[in-house]
């Protein structure tokens, strides 16, 4: 993975510095809480309902043995021992003192980490494919590209007070792993006839308030151009976006009033000036920062290991968590590994910092000290040998990490909802833990297939609620909290924002809500159809009518 | 106590800001003055005539409005009412970089010092504190990074191409 060099290092450890002074003016009082609110959401800190929050920036869920074990520290010694991976590849700590952030991020400075732009009105951390360099269907390793959007976008002078935050999604596969159609701008590393590496740029997607999938700008842009072109965008959203009302501040919004052939004229015309400029990057950069993400040394090995093939047979249990949270690897022998944080009883995304610890020594044993962050909260080991499949498992079910099913209905995308943040309407975590419990019966999961279930407490979406098959949205009537529920939303190439069936449903309905769509679904699928395909062939109305003819 | 800061230094100020003037008659006779876009547009020939007149640009406006003007303006000021509108970055850069003006671009309004870096890596020299500030202060903040990542006005040419390949060690030269 990417390293500093002694510039990136510098970078990072003056950013500490400048956060230590504007943290001892606003304690001094010589900064405002109005001053100092948009300086302290630059890096990552919120005050949340009890205490402050502080999000640590995972770049592209990159994450080494080392920095997991930072994390487990700082959830050790500043937090309550736990820390909470987030939607977007990040981690949170729920618990820290402020008088405190300045020392959390001297210590995340010494492992080249940050909490840079993980909040506020600007560009956030970069996303992407979980899968990065290792999935059998990428085109392109867009890992590379992530830290020189990364290294553009950290403190970039131009755009530090955007009308709103900005988030960029990177992919390099055929099938869309990063959710890239729901970002503001999503990123297609892609190759043209000649082999010659480019993107294909999307812009105005997202959720929130205002769901919308994400258009193409431009279908193939030269890799050196790329910072230019993100230059004219962002320049183009800066001047024209609306700030007079923050729920259409996005750049979704911008595009839809613009119409999308204005809004790419301006950019287009921005980008003509800038072209050929001094933002152009070097084939030398790209070359360097290509030579972080060589593959790492893998052993020769034959494409299928034999003694796994006879555990499978062997040993149900462990053959569904293969099933469900092994990942084909593009070379021989190796396979990708998806380490479930949704183990019912445990808030989705929410890891110990023992439990952290484990998985950092458990990373240096099989997987070249490296991990990932997925952004469904899970954490990924990408190069496993097959052959220590079972070994890996017997550790990661001591962990409580081995829940079997990665992609089934609880594994739930949760946001940290009302228990913790105080923009949430309503409890999320409850409501996850409830259809959980409900749902435990793995076999009949299984038979059920992939079903993405996504939960959000309010409005802005962080569950990404649009994009699940079912989706929860925390909504507050009258001071109570009530779920409206959605179905049919994807994620990848074909997302679809999710329809709404009808009136909310108070927390104690939402299991039976989950039954009764899980039930129509069962009687009217055709074979091993998918419970969102059922729904497109179906439309929403059958689901709409068993539920709302039981709980009425 | 200056409130001004211009090249890198406290500086007295010459100028006065008519932020509301609407017509040439409600200037002064002498002295230097920054007047709206609009009275700008209405009364080109005699504030030109008149001299010493620099323009104040509001976050909406456009700096293209003035476009055949740079060579003639001494000063332009973009005003920011809250630090958190950054519409007046985007306006610096386009001031400096597509239309190429060289005299004073002095940032007015919400101008505080944690804002500085930034307004300077976009084009201003000039910063109008606000009033209840300690310029002297903020003048250090100007320095609160030593360098930046991204073309900026005072260093176009970005980081990665001004990287000194034999300096940089790559993951092997780190591993070796």
């Amino acid at each position: 993975m990417y390293r500093y060099d002694a510039f990136d290092q510098r970078m990072i450890d003056e950013r500490v510095a400048q956060f230590r002074d504007q943290t001892r003016r606003f304690l001094a009082g010589e900064l405002s809480e109005d001053e100092f609110r948009p300086l302290r959401l630059q890096n990552g800190l919120y005050i949340q309902r009890y205490a402050p929050m502080l999000r640590v920036a995972v770049p592209y869920g990159m994450l080494s043995s080392q920095q997991l074990r930072m994390l487990a520290h700082i959830g050790r010694k500043y937090d309550k021992g736990y820390g909470h991976f987030t939607t977007r590849q990040n981690i949170q700590f729920n618990w820290p003192q402020l008088e405190d952030v300045p020392d959390i991020l001297a210590e995340l400075a010494r492992v080249e980490m940050h909490a840079i732009q993980t909040s506020g009105n600007c560009i956030r951390n970069i996303t992407s494919d979980h899968f990065a360099g290792v999935a059998a269907d990428e085109l392109v390793d867009p890992r590379p590209y992530c830290e020189l959007f990364r290294q553009w976008s950290t403190l970039h002078p131009e755009f530090a007070y955007l009308p709103r935050k900005f988030k960029i999604a990177v992919s390099g596969s055929e099938v869309d792993r990063a959710a890239t159609l729901v970002h503001d701008i999503g990123v297609h590393a892609v190759r043209d006839a000649s082999g010659e590496v480019g993107f294909r740029v999307l812009a105005g997607g997202g959720l929130g308030r205002t769901p919308i999938v994400g258009h193409v700008l431009r279908e193939f842009l030269p890799r050196e151009e790329v910072l230019n072109y993100f230059d004219a965008i962002l320049r183009v959203y800066n001047r024209f976006g609306r700030r007079d009302n923050k729920y259409k501040a996005r750049i979704k919004i911008l595009v839809k009033e613009m119409t999308l052939e204005v809004f790419r004229a301006h950019v287009e015309a921005e980008w003509e000036r800038l072209k050929g400029g001094p933002g152009c990057v070097p084939d030398a950069e790209i070359e360097r920062l290509t030579s972080f993400f060589d593959a790492p040394a893998y052993d020769v090995l034959p494409g299928e290991d034999a003694g796994l093939r006879a555990a499978i047979a062997d040993n149900r249990a462990f053959a569904n968590w293969v099933k469900r949270n092994v990942f084909a690897h593009k070379v021989p022998g190796y396979a990708a590994v998806t380490l479930s944080l949704k183990k019912t009883g445990v808030p989705p995304g929410d890891a110990t910092s023992d439990q952290m610890d484990t998985v950092a020594d458990l990373a240096d044993a099989y997987s070249f000290g490296e991990l990932r962050v997925s952004h469904e909260q899970n954490l990924i080991f990408a190069d496993v040998k097959q052959d220590a499949l079972l070994a890996l498992w017997g550790e990661l079910k001591e962990l409580g990490f081995a829940t079997p099913n990665i992609g089934l209905l609880t594994d739930i995308i949760c946001c940290p909802g009302g228990d913790f943040c105080s923009l949430a309407n309503a409890k999320s975590i409850p409501i996850a833990q409830a259809i959980q419990q409900r749902f435990a019966d793995l076999d009949y999961l299984y038979d059920l297939g992939e079903i993405a279930l996504n939960i959000s407490g309010c409005m802005n979406a962080c569950g990404h609620h649009h994009v699940g098959n079912i989706g929860v949205l925390g909504v507050d009537k009258n001071g109570e909290e009530w779920y409206q529920v959605s179905i049919g939303g994807d994620q990848g190439l074909r997302a679809t924002l999710g329809k709404v069936i009808g009136p909310s449903f108070a927390a104690r309905e939402m299991p039976d809500v989950v039954e009764r769509l899980i039930e129509v679904f069962v009687e009217r699928r055709r074979e091993d159809e998918r419970f969102v395909d059922t729904v497109r062939r179906l439309g929403v109305e059958p689901f709409k009518e068993r539920v709302y003819a039981a709980a009425h | 106590m200056p409130q001004l800061i211009r090249d890198r230094a406290l500086a007295a100020d010459a100028w006065t800001l008519l932020r509301t003037a609407a017509s040439f008659a409600e200037l002064p006779e002498n002295g230097s003055v920054i007047v709206p876009l609009a009275l700008w547009t209405q009364q080109r020939e005699a504030l030109s005539g008149r001299g010493h007149v620099g323009v104040l640009l509001a976050p909406t406006d456009d700096p293209a409005t003035l476009a055949d003007d740079i060579a003639a303006l001494p000063l332009i000021a973009v005003d920011f009412p809250q630090f958190t509108d950054g519409r007046g970055y985007s306006t610096a850069r386009l001031l400096r970089e597509k239309y190429a003006f060289r005299g004073e671009l002095r940032a007015v309004g919400d101008v505080l010092r944690d804002q500085l870096r930034c307004l300077a890596a976009s084009g201003f020299d000039a910063f109008a504190l606000r009033g209840d500030r300690d310029a002297q202060e903020a003048l250090k903040h100007l320095d609160d990074f030593s360098d930046s990542y991204q073309s900026t006005v005072p260093q176009p040419v970005p980081y990665f191409s001004r990287r000194d390949a034999f300096a940089t060690p790559t993951r092997e030269a780190k591993t070796a």
